[in-house]
């Protein structure tokens, strides 16, 4: 188990990171997820020993990392790929072999395991290509095996798949899911990349301003983002601000823009309170009959129509109230949708998620 | 123009002839600049990567003074180690004054700033991504510099070839601390100078000819092994 405690780093009087706080089990795979430049390579540089914290403590099954001397005795548990694609200036035979030879395996040993790693990586037959000459994606594989063939018990990753092939892409992911479940190897990774992140980690945390502010399951973020930061960030589309007018049958009344929209839950009257809709849970109805049961019916008229592959998303302003909806290529045709055509959307009061603003700070 | 057309063919006479002398200064000459070639590099190797690696007040400075120090007169080096070497100096006792040993330490002296500096470059050189990488696959330090070396072998072997090509074609250390000695501490360059001061043009030109041809064999075979 590794304990994240009160990490602080400043470089320079600028503070990266403010105080980390959080604990990552045996085994698991955890995301750190985050727009770029919120710290969260310096976290993982602090957990590799390639940094040293300003304040606070990285406690490894019951030892402060950083305050023991022989820094080689935890480096060597752990294993690390940097998003920078590096390759030595060697064949790649040599590249992976390297921590063997650190470690003093046996020539013997050192030629099996590399072959191996090879076959697993899929460049079997590449063994004495130089690395430097092969392709940014072959490179990151390569300095995924370069680690794997150590045996970490931590696995290191800083945007392991970030502007790769998906060939790449693909073996990198399935290399951190089978090390993980047949080794029971734990790995952190940063990546700003959500889907990624839904796609391997067993739990996320949000890192913004240089700390975590909301951990959980993708699903957890995706259905209740701590903030209006956050909401942006994993992309919920419509984000508002507003304040509580009062309750009604369980629900509360938020006032946003001119427009009154009902949020389930009780939340008392005046408090203001950032609220997001997600664009998929928005339907749009031509004309002003819906037929609808939802609780929010709001007209307006079409602004803008954006396609994006078969996907468009429909920006729908009431005043200065705007919304955007989602639909399908097909639906553009069949209701004639354009920009400045009357329209109608409806929501059900459920998908109106009220923030409180008041992240945990604590993964 | 005689002079040169004469001399180019008493060149190629004196090495196909296989002339006793010529062999013996030449291989005196090798020998000299080999050994004081391969100590400087023994030494600039650790001290350049405690200078290229380690943060210290004045580092700067330190590899200024060090760059500063490659336009270093060939005449000052040998004044210094006469100082130093004869009999009243710090290191008079070894008796090293006159001998092949005394060239070999001041042809070091003289292009240890080279060498050095030059590895200092090399090994500053290699991408921090590498670095991060050694240091995190759990390197030793002595496992950390030789990684790092191997990554920068190339430009390493720049500085060898410029350290072993200055040693090869100085005068004034070699002069001033062997003495042109013959048969003892005469070299291409010491037998050059006398042969001139003495009119044999011919001769000098076929010695320097001797001396460049050296120098482009070295260089080549040098070129062989960096570009393996």
């Amino acid at each position: 188990m590794i304990t994240i405690d009160n990490i602080k780093k400043s470089f320079d009087g600028k503070t990266i990171l403010s105080g980390v706080d959080g604990t990552i089990k045996t085994g698991e795979i955890f995301a750190i997820i985050g727009p770029s430049g919120q710290g969260k390579t310096t976290l993982l540089r602090i957990l590799n020993l390639l940094e040293t914290p300003s304040e606070g403590n990285i406690i490894l099954d019951g030892v402060s990392i950083h305050e023991i001397k022989d820094r080689n005795q935890i480096r060597r548990k752990m294993g690390m790929v940097f998003q920078d694609t590096i390759a030595f200036h060697d064949t790649v035979f040599n590249n992976i072999a390297l921590g063997l030879r650190y470690r003093h395996y046996s020539k013997k040993e050192i030629q099996e395991r590399v072959m191996q790693k090879l076959g697993e990586i899929g460049l079997s037959g590449f063994s004495n290509r130089n690395a430097t000459t092969l392709s940014g994606g072959e490179k990151q594989r390569v300095s995924l095996a370069r680690v794997l063939i150590t045996d970490p018990e931590i696995l290191l990753l800083d945007e392991p798949t970030a502007n790769l092939d998906p060939i790449s892409t693909e073996v990198i992911e399935n290399l951190i899911r089978r090390y993980n479940r047949e080794c029971n190897t734990t790995v952190i990774m940063a990546t700003h990349d959500l889907l990624l992140g839904q796609r391997l980690a067993d739990r996320v945390a949000v890192m913004m301003d240089g700390r975590f502010i909301q951990s959980g399951t993708v699903f957890d973020l995706f259905s209740r983002p701590c903030s209006g930061a956050v909401a942006q960030f994993i992309g919920i589309g419509n984000i508002l601000t507003g304040t509580v007018i009062g309750n009604k049958d369980g629900m509360a009344v938020i006032e946003t823009d001119g427009v009154r929209v009902y949020a389930l839950g009780e939340i008392p009257p005046q408090t203001p309170v950032t609220i997001a809709i997600r664009p998929e849970e928005i339907t749009l109805h031509r004309g002003s009959d819906t037929g609808t049961s939802a609780r929010n019916v709001i007209t307006g008229i079409i602004e803008s129509v954006q396609p994006f592959g078969i996907i468009s998303t429909i920006r729908v302003s009431h005043n200065t109230f705007r919304l955007s909806v989602q639909v399908t290529w097909q639906s553009m045709q069949d209701l004639n949708l354009a920009p400045g055509i009357p329209v109608t959307i409806s929501f059900k009061a459920s998908s109106v998620h009220g923030m409180p603003d008041e992240c945990s700070h604590a993964a | 123009m005689n002079d040169l057309i004469t001399g180019i063919g008493i060149a190629f006479g004196l090495i196909l002839t296989a002339d006793p002398e010529v062999i013996d200064i030449t291989a005196r000459t090798l020998a000299i600049t080999c050994s004081s070639t391969l100590i400087s590099v023994v030494v600039a190797l650790p001290l350049g990567a405690a200078i290229a690696f380690r943060d210290f007040p004045g580092k700067r400075t330190v590899i200024s003074i060090i760059q500063t120090l490659y336009a270093l007169p060939t005449v000052v080096v040998g004044l210094l180690c006469f100082m130093v070497l004869s009999r009243s100096g710090p290191l008079g006792y070894l008796g090293w004054m006159f001998t092949p040993n005394g060239m070999i330490f001041g042809q070091t002296v003289l292009i240890l700033p080279i060498t050095a500096g030059l590895v200092i470059t090399a090994l500053q050189s290699v991408s921090p991504g590498i670095t991060d990488t050694i240091r995190s696959l759990g390197a030793s330090r002595l496992q950390f510099l030789r990684s790092h070396v191997r990554e920068a072998r190339f430009a390493i072997m720049a500085a060898v070839i410029v350290g072993f090509s200055r040693a090869i074609s100085e005068v004034g250390t070699a002069i001033m601390i062997g003495g042109n000695i013959k048969g003892h501490t005469r070299v291409l360059t010491t037998a050059i100078s006398l042969q001139t001061s003495m009119g044999n043009f011919s001769l000098s030109l076929a010695l320097g000819i001797i001396l460049l041809v050296i120098a482009l064999v070295i260089n080549l075979l040098l070129g062989l092994v960096q570009n393996r």
